[in-house]
């Protein structure tokens, strides 16, 4: 109670949004939905940042055609993201590795982080969405 | 403590929209707040109130009306979400509402812990 008093009033709280992309671009529609949700959170000024592993890095990756399975690329809206002044991404090392891609394949900047950074920088975090 | 709950998955087909429902309950039960319930990708299914499950099971959709009427949650339907998927006004169950996708980060933002029920 006298620690609330004693702290004054800064207006509107910014918390910690990391969103964890896990899931390959298309076959389900986890991917495209979580782009939606991130879009949003950006609208709200908080602090937003978005981590690509396990399957997820290859929402990323760079000359998507998705013409044969009549679905639409939506891999340009990564690069808007700027845009919303979304800058942080990162991108798990091993998730890479194992499917034999390297930063160079994927459409915008990212910052390449072992599982320990990772699991440092997770537990920073106010609210984590995993889709 | 106050939850803010995020249910991704439709009823029936997966476990998540059961595991939320039953969370919630627990929660209530020992004197915490849910401060909303978000139903997003496929958990906008769970606002229908066209389902008819057979009668020796749970009604998913129902429990969920229920938990609005004897307790206030605020459950909400993801718009974008909802109209892909064929889910409207005309067709939400009791105590549902559509609204933006704002209402889940106004949750992330409001409620002390955020929880997702979902794969």
């Amino acid at each position: 109670m006298s620690e609330q008093q004693a702290t004054p009033a800064v207006g509107p709280k910014v918390k910690k949004f990391m969103f964890v992309n896990r899931k390959a671009p298309y076959g389900t529609i986890y991917a495209l939905e979580s782009l939606e949700v991130v879009l949003i959170t950006a609208t709200f000024d908080q602090d937003v940042s978005l981590v690509f592993m396990d399957d997820g890095v290859y929402e990323l990756v760079k000359g998507q055609q998705t013409k044969g399975i009549g679905i639409k690329n939506f891999s340009p809206s990564y690069r808007a993201l700027d845009g919303y002044d979304v800058e942080k991404l990162y991108v798990d090392q091993d998730s890479l590795a194992q499917r034999g891609l390297t930063e160079k394949d994927l459409l915008v900047p990212v910052e390449v982080l072992d599982a320990q950074q990772m699991g440092q920088l997770m537990q920073q975090q106010d609210v984590i969405l995993s889709f | 403590m106050k939850f803010g709950l995020l249910v991704s998955e439709g009823p029936y087909t997966h476990q998540a929209s059961d595991t939320a429902y039953q969370f919630v309950v627990a929660a209530l039960a020992k004197g915490h707040e849910i401060q909303r319930v978000f139903f997003y990708h496929d958990g906008v299914n769970n606002a229908t109130r066209l389902t008819e499950p057979p009668q020796d099971d749970r009604h998913v959709v129902n429990r969920w009306s229920a938990l609005a009427t004897e307790h206030k949650v605020d459950l909400v339907v993801c718009v974008a979400a909802a109209l892909r998927r064929g889910i409207k006004e005309e067709v939400l169950a009791p105590g549902f509402r559509i609204s933006g996708l704002g209402q889940l980060v106004d949750s992330g933002i409001k409620a002390d812990r955020l929880v997702t029920f979902g794969d």
